[in-house]
């Protein structure tokens, strides 16, 4: 029955073309639903029940680029295509463990190195395809090929070697892992399977690329997720309509999602974003500034602010500890000492008065850092890393026992000197589009200043930080922020291993440069093989131990999450892992009265 | 008559610039120096009565003290007044850029008064205006003084030699008078290293305005020179003598001191709003030092714009001066009519 409906389906997307009518394509397929349900194993999600229709309005920072998972590097193109395509094992946003999704239930092999994964029964994409072991397996392929430059790969090489799927049977897949990895199963988080009907034709001609870009008609483009696309204004809005073949139900056997459309708006500054939410243009709103917070918090017109605690961004201040050879101009050799001597790294961390930067910055809504691992991420940070208070006394100590001393210069006030006698001066970069790290940076020098430290804050471009930073390595010191997508401690593995491109202080390294650092690869890798939680757990906690210890990165302050939602929006559960704001959008509703005025 | 009102516009603006000039005699507190505990403080309200109703000879103000569960909202603690004190001895600066002094015109000790609020970092709003002015009015008067050089220079080699070099300088100025100074700036900026100091930073704005702004001025002197050098009195003095050095400084410069002297009043503060432009999009002054364009990026912010009027204050402090420039330019110009109406009077024979 199914299989006739699928065929029958097929030639009426062929005539679609012709007809041009998305309301004649609708009516098969809403049968199909209809007819198919006693054999679809539906995710029964807990939560409120709301009723069915009306739309939700929320906005992006800048125009997608693309829908292809494949291709999609930046951020808003991943939020519009987290509403639309669907993962095998998903987590929780809110209790940040993993849960079935299209896979119904799953199995680890005692050595560690099998997953054996089941889908559930019924699946379809958003164009009424089923879904299948071969999308699956296709959807591997198509990752793991190196000439598509999957953004995915680097995640599913494992122990040097790539993920290999093997097909059971239409629903049941095995996946062979070279070495055990840590809570692999979190690795299938965000791992859209793509519709091999669509994709296999692009694929064999190279032109995947070409695929599922905004430009391509509604009906060549497919996902499992809650939403498909029904229109797209460039530079405006993105319009996506309810995926009528959606895998989840709630406990009232209603199938999600409840919002009939979700609308992305096109709004390219938070203070517009702002500015449209307060007058009732925008349903959702998240990645907001403290300041701004406290503007809509003050005010009360039928919305309500969200304080969802620390996220994962950590924001760190680091030294430029690269190498940097004999090309070094003398200057540049002489900080680099002083940067490189872990006495003067700790001595500016104890100058450092984090509380001021929650306090100025994040107005509260924040939680100072001696670590990478934020409070927000309750299960991996290590409480027992010690918070010292701010003390220059000690700072003082720290840098006499380094050799540094103070002579007074012309205007009667201590400069701080090093061992032959030159001033200790230095520069901070900042990117120049990121207001709370500017103010950060003019926080830290200050306090630097009582130090006897003379430290410049140059705020530049993004692209040319990071180009500094990680390529030209033309720099002294810089304030930047990261932030985790998961809480897992394997997603900043890029940022600990001394191998690591992101491993921002000293990247991309031949060999670890300190005995610490490779005391840090070794960890990290142990922790890849541990079976148990409390064994990795561990095993992070010195991670951040030594961190914390060697100061490589000076943490300073997380930001809180913060959003809003209009009164009218029901099961607002805004988490601190991304996407804020839409990781339930399949639950999200519309009180009763709304839904009927938006008919 | 004119000369009258040109020497009333002059005392304004000496006097204007006077307070700025003594910014570090007015300004209570260091501009740089930050007060964690009070970020955008709101004007703080001086008192001479007290809550009992009685009066005080000394002005007093109450400190500020956080309102229940808030991060930024301060109100009066009225259980404690602090007393003001003139000539208070504070923060160390040099009076007029090289006096060493101590000496603050009024002060308080321990908790610190606020006349213009304070702003993210908890900095003196007040101190900042007048320091930041100094940087801001020094930059617009040696932008135009530069400017001035280069134009009244080019100016009178075109005007005075002609031929290829008059059109050569000419078109030159048409063309920096056809590009748009801003992004000719953004441009300068961007070709410049990277850490510069405050005070490179402040120079380097003097000398892109200057290069940019020359090419008024000069058509303007040229076209002085150019009547100047068919005079009368120049062709008589040329034909005792008189050699082109001669001629240029005794007859054909003097010439144009009053369009250059207009010129300076219009410029002045037309380069202090650019070095404000550029300060207010981060290309010139560097933060912590104070300018007025520096003071008004954090109106960037929207949060800012719509919660801490005080804020904006910095704008509020260059419409004097704006005003007072208009003024003089005006007065100037007036002179330099009547000046030509005496001329040509004095050189008709009837």
């Amino acid at each position: 029955m199914i299989q006739e409906c699928a065929i029958f389906l097929r030639r009426w997307i062929g005539i679609g073309v012709f007809l041009a009518s998305a309301a004649l394509l609708l009516l098969p397929t809403a049968a199909i639903s209809q007819q198919s349900d006693s054999n679809r194993e539906l995710l029964v999600v807990p939560g409120e029940i709301g009723p069915t229709g009306g739309r939700a309005v929320v906005s992006l920072r800048a125009e997608p680029k693309t829908l292809n998972p494949l291709t999609a590097m930046d951020a808003p193109s991943r939020e519009v295509i987290g509403a639309m395509q669907a993962d095998l094992i998903h987590i929780n946003r809110a209790t940040q463990l993993t849960e079935p999704a299209m896979a119904k239930s799953w199995k680890v092999s005692p050595d560690g190195l099998q997953y054996t994964l089941v889908l559930r029964k019924g699946l379809r994409f958003s164009d009424g395809q089923p879904l299948d072991a071969d999308d699956v397996v296709f959807t591997m392929r198509v990752y793991l090929d190196e000439s598509v430059h999957a953004t995915q790969r680097d995640l599913l090489i494992v122990g040097g070697k790539p993920i290999a799927v093997r097909k059971v049977d239409a629903w049941t897949l095995v996946f062979q892992l070279a070495k055990p990895y840590g809570a692999g199963e979190r690795l299938f988080d965000g791992l859209a399977i793509l519709p091999r009907h669509l994709l296999e034709k692009p694929y064999q001609e190279g032109k995947l690329g070409q695929a599922g870009t905004l430009a391509t008609p509604t009906n060549q483009w497919a996902g499992a997720g809650p939403y498909r696309l029904k229109e797209y204004t460039p530079g405006q809005k993105l319009v996506l309509e309810r995926n009528p073949f959606y895998w989840k139900a709630d406990a009232k056997g209603n199938s999600l999602p409840y919002l009939d459309e979700l609308i992305f708006l096109i709004v390219p500054s938070a203070d517009a974003q702002v500015l449209r939410f307060q007058s009732g243009e925008m349903d959702l709103i998240s990645r907001l500034g403290a300041e701004n917070f406290s503007v809509l918090s003050r005010q009360q017109r039928g919305f309500t602010m969200t304080d969802a605690g620390p996220g994962l961004e950590y924001n760190f201040l680091f030294f430029n500890l690269n190498d940097l050879g004999e090309k070094a101009s003398p200057e540049m050799t002489r900080k680099s000492k002083w940067f490189r001597d872990v006495k003067f790294r700790q001595a500016v961390s104890t100058a450092i008065d984090r509380e001021a930067i929650v306090r100025l910055i994040y107005q509260g809504r924040g939680a100072a850092l001696w670590g990478p691992v934020t409070p927000g991420n309750r299960r991996w940070v290590n409480s027992s890393i010690p918070h010292p208070a701010r003390s220059l006394d000690h700072a003082r100590a720290l840098l006499k026992e380094a050799g540094f001393s103070w002579k007074n210069d012309a205007n009667g006030e201590p400069n701080l000197v090093d061992a032959e006698g030159k001033a200790v001066e230095f520069s901070i970069l900042t990117s120049s589009s990121n207001a709370d790290r500017t103010k950060m940076a003019a926080i830290i020098q200050d306090d630097l200043k009582e130090l006897g430290m003379k430290v410049q804050v140059v705020p530049l471009e993004f692209r040319s930080l990071i180009d500094r930073v990680t390529q030209t390595k033309e720099y002294e010191a810089c304030v930047l922020g990261l932030a985790s997508f998961d809480a897992d401690p394997n997603s900043d593995l890029n940022v600990w291993l001394s191998s690591g491109g992101t491993h921002l202080w000293n990247p991309s390294q031949a060999h670890p440069a300190t005995p610490w650092e490779a005391e840090i690869d070794s960890l990290m890798e142990q922790q890849l093989d541990a079976p148990s939680f409390d064994q990795r757990k561990k095993l992070y906690d010195r991670v951040q131990q030594i961190l914390a210890d060697y100061q490589p990165m000076i943490f300073l302050a997380s930001p809180d999450i913060l959003t809003g939602a209009k009164n009218t929006i029901g099961n607002f559960h805004p988490a601190v892992l991304e996407p804020y704001v839409l990781w339930n959008v399949e639950q999200l509703y519309l009180h009763n009265e709304q839904v009927n005025a938006a008919r | 008559m004119p000369r009258g009102r040109i020497l009333r516009w002059l005392i304004v603006l000496g006097g204007l610039h006077l307070l700025v000039a003594c910014a570090g005699f007015l300004a209570p507190y260091d501009p740089i120096q930050q007060d964690r505990e009070h970020p955008y403080l709101a004007p703080t309200r001086v008192h001479l009565v007290d809550a009992q109703g009685q009066l005080h000879l000394r002005p007093f103000f109450y400190g500020p003290r956080l309102k229940d569960g808030s991060f930024d909202q301060f109100e009066e603690d009225t259980s404690k007044p602090i007393p003001t004190h003139f000539f208070a001895s504070g923060a160390r600066y040099k009076l007029l850029g090289f006096l060493p002094c101590k000496v603050h015109l009024f002060g308080t000790a321990g908790t610190r008064l606020y006349l213009m609020g304070s702003d993210g970092l908890g900095r003196d709003q007040f101190s900042r205006i007048l320091y930041g002015g100094q940087i801001s009015l020094l930059s617009g008067l040696l932008g135009a003084v530069f400017t001035l050089l280069m134009g009244a220079l080019i100016g009178t080699l075109a005007g005075f030699f002609g031929g290829w070099r008059d059109s050569l300088l000419m078109r030159l100025a048409e063309l920096f008078l056809a590009l748009p100074w801003l992004y000719l700036l953004f441009a300068l900026r961007a070709f410049l290293p990277l850490t510069v100091s405050p005070l490179k930073a402040f120079l380097l704005v003097i000398v892109g305005l200057a290069t940019v702004g020359w090419a008024r001025p000069a058509r303007l002197v040229r076209g002085v020179v150019l009547s100047a050098k068919e005079r009368d009195f120049v062709r008589a003095a040329r034909g005792f003598g008189a050699g082109n050095g001669y001629l240029l400084r005794h007859h054909i410069v003097p010439e144009t001191s009053s369009v250059l002297l207009t010129q300076a009043a219009i410029l002045v503060p037309q380069f202090v709003l650019a070095e404000m432009t550029l300060s207010f999009l981060g290309l010139g002054i560097p933060e912590p030092a104070p300018s007025w364009g520096n003071l008004l990026a954090s109106l960037q912010q929207f949060s800012v714009l719509v919660s801490y009027w005080w804020m904006y204050l910095p704008a509020v402090a260059i419409v004097p001066f704006v005003v007072g420039y208009q003024g003089l330019a005006n007065a100037l110009h007036l002179d330099e009519a009547a000046e030509k109406i005496e001329v040509q009077r004095g050189g008709d024979p009837s």
